[in-house]
């Protein structure tokens, strides 16, 4: 930048090439820096993400079993055991079907609740805003053994206030196959903080003369918000829509506590990423646990592209972005 | 409230008045609906606090009755601890004694006000009596649980992963952020973008060679899996750095230049000293991710528990003792304690760095 400036400033002509030599050294030398502060997250990059990735895809087609070290090139068995594996399929189904009942609830809780602490009228914001965001903080371990205890369909909270409010045959949640994947989108929840401060953040930030403008057209409160609003926040609910389905591909923690491993009752709660661990740490099938890992990544690349692709439909980008 | 309206219909028919009493209306409703939700939203915090401090009979009795840790109470009398029921006698007065001997006509009291006038002979059906309760928590719970799941080695443990493991991001993705932030690197944006590309790289992907590798050179079930990686930056860390670190005026770096101080000590004695907020914000991220981490320590310290950190150590013991759900819910509440200290001491800083992160992208 400086270097750049004096040269600009410096009479034409009168340039002598030895400055020239050290401007041009003095560049390279800042561009040697460069690399330097750069490497450890390049060599981080080559050793931890580029070859992993690269020797995963090479273990889809070999039997690889890490106890004894043995790899065995089987071609595309372990591909065409993806869809001739009963579990697989099923853990896929499961997966998509809780994406499905999930993915909403991850953008629309956080978007109330961010609307909520923007309202003009809201008294004691800091205090909710740090409230609601405070979940987020705990532990998943200690969250799903709270929710767990909440949930319990005798003596847990929960149908305890529904039988109160006259609900007389509440769900039997976590051991319910049919209402298992809502208890996990209640226990999600609890993660909802992060989304509902980067939606509030961006709300505050809408110029308030985009209102004031829609106050003497008369709008009222929803058109403001469906119009001005939704439109100014949606580059957020694109980003927190990608995260959640990068999410969702690995959902884990929450499906292999709750039912101790085993994705009951029958497999309503087997996820992919729990046929994953299965067969990779639990029966050690390194080739086949590869696989699915890119099946996984596969099917989120492909999703996200598609989002990508839709954004341009649905996703305001203020000028100069 | 009622009332109110009446005086304004009555007194103050103003339009000014009105509109500031429409106002009042529409934050009283808002800030209850706040309120409300915000309860019910942290209703499962409740329910862990009073399980964690009830013993097995009063969970079992609360499962339908009161939700409060109550118990009956006792009467120790010559060694023996006997229950406290109310007996009700002839005068009309319904005393609180002690049922020492049980019979099926004639049972035995005892007064706990007045043990010296001995046992007193009371004529009736004990079974139709009912016992005096009241609130006893049991916070032992915690002492067991503590002893149970021998919470020092998994606080240790922890505090050492998550501690290492910040040091490690702090120094990488400073030294990143800044080279992405004021290097002239050939390809920067191009290096930019994979980097935060690796955000959406499902983990799985890499997991299987990446602990082939850390089996290989003999690193499963010892701390460094979870430890080395950090020491290599994050596209999280780096970029939340990166953004703050452009925000920083460039004068400073060329004054600072000028002085002959070369890039290194640019970064030690003008970048860091102006960024300490961020920095914060970062280590914070680190220690509560560490902290909260589960699948990486699950996977690596497989059979080592006294290597685990809390959060697996938290989960190994509810699979153990799943049947006293009141240690389980002790145990939790302590792994929450150290995070939850933290985001309130430091919540403005955390919820800034969130937004900062989060907002930009």
């Amino acid at each position: 930048m400086t270097t750049a400036n004096q040269s600009s400033m410096s009479p034409a002509g009168i340039v002598p090439t030895k400055k020239n030599k050290t401007k041009s050294s003095l560049a390279q030398q800042q561009r040697l820096w460069g690399w330097i502060f750069l490497s450890p997250w390049l060599i981080g990059f080559v050793l931890f993400t580029a070859a992993p990735v690269i020797a995963s895809f090479a273990f889809t087609f070999t039997e690889f079993d890490l106890s004894n070290g043995d790899i065995t090139f089987v071609g595309l068995k372990n591909w065409k055991l993806l869809y001739t594996d009963p579990l697989s399929v099923t853990a896929l189904e499961v997966t998509f079907k809780f994406a499905l009942i999930s993915i909403p609830f991850s953008i629309l809780v956080p978007l109330g609740m961010a609307t909520l602490l923007n309202a003009k009228h809201l008294s004691g914001k800091r205090l909710w805003r740090t409230l609601l965001y405070m979940p987020y903080i705990v532990p998943a371990v200690s969250a799903i053994f709270v929710w767990q205890s909440f949930l319990n369909g005798e003596a847990g909270w929960l149908n305890r206030i529904l039988k109160l409010l006259g609900v007389a045959n509440p769900p039997n949640w976590i051991q319910d196959a049919n209402w298992i994947l809502f208890a996990f989108v209640l226990i999600g929840l609890w993660g909802a903080g992060n989304a509902m401060l980067t939606m509030l953040a961006t709300m505050q930030g809408v110029p308030t003369e985009l209102y004031e403008a829609a106050d003497v057209d008369g709008a009222g409160p929803a058109t403001k918000f469906r119009k001005i609003t939704l439109p100014m926040i949606s580059p957020v609910i694109f980003y927190n829509l990608v995260l959640s389905v990068i999410g969702l591909m690995q959902y884990f923690t929450v499906p292999y506590i709750v039912t101790r491993g085993t994705g009951q009752p029958g497999t309503s709660a087997y996820f992919y990423s729990m046929h994953f661990y299965k067969t990779a740490f639990s029966y050690s099938n390194m080739g086949y646990g590869a696989t699915q890992a890119w099946l996984i990544f596969i099917i989120g690349i492909s999703i996200t592209i598609f989002l990508f692709a839709t954004a341009r439909f649905w996703v305001y980008y203020a000028a100069g972005d | 409230m009622a009332a109110i309206a009446k005086t304004s219909n009555a007194v103050n028919t103003s339009p000014g008045y009105s509109i500031q009493l429409r106002r009042f209306g529409l934050t009283a409703g808002i800030t209850l609906f706040a309120f409300i939700f915000t309860f019910s939203f942290l209703l499962p915090f409740a329910n862990m606090a009073l399980m964690s401090v009830k013993t097995q009979e009063q969970i079992a009795a609360s499962a339908s009755g009161l939700i409060w840790p109550m118990e009956d109470a006792l009467y120790n009398y010559e060694g023996e601890d006997y229950v406290i029921y109310r007996v009700p006698t002839e005068d009309g007065v319904v005393h609180q004694w002690a049922l020492v001997e049980k019979g099926r006509q004639t049972n035995q009291f005892i007064d706990p006000a007045n043990p010296e006038a001995g046992l007193i002979e009371w004529t009736g059906n004990w079974r139709g009596l009912s016992t005096v309760s009241s609130l006893r928590p049991h916070f032992e719970n915690f002492g067991t649980a503590w002893d149970l799941i021998n919470f020092p080695i998994l606080f240790r443990n922890t505090l050492v992963i998550a501690i290492t493991g910040m040091i490690g991001t702090l120094l990488s993705s400073i030294c990143v952020a800044y080279a992405f932030a004021r290097f002239p690197i050939p390809g920067k944006n191009v290096l930019f973008l994979v980097l935060i590309g690796t955000i959406v790289l499902p983990g799985q992907v890499i997991l299987i060679p990446t602990y082939a590798l850390f089996s290989r050179i003999g690193w499963v079930g010892t701390w460094l899996p979870l430890i080395v990686p950090h020491f290599f930056a994050n596209a999280y860390n780096v970029f939340l750095l990166r953004q703050f670190f452009l925000t920083l005026p460039r004068a400073l770096d060329e004054a600072a230049m000028i002085d002959g101080a070369g890039p290194f000590k640019i970064l030690t004695n003008v970048i860091i000293p102006q960024s300490w907020p961020v920095i914060v914000a970062v280590s914070l991220f680190h220690i509560i991710f560490a902290w909260n981490d589960f699948f990486n320590p699950l996977i690596y310290l497989l059979g080592k528990p006294e290597l685990q950190p809390i959060s697996v150590g938290v989960q190994v013991f509810n699979f153990q003792y799943g049947p006293r759900p009141q240690l389980v819910q002790a145990t939790s509440l302590m792994a929450m304690v150290v995070p939850l200290v933290i985001f309130f001491l430091a919540q403005k800083v955390f919820m800034r760095g969130v937004v900062f992160t989060g907002v930009d992208k």
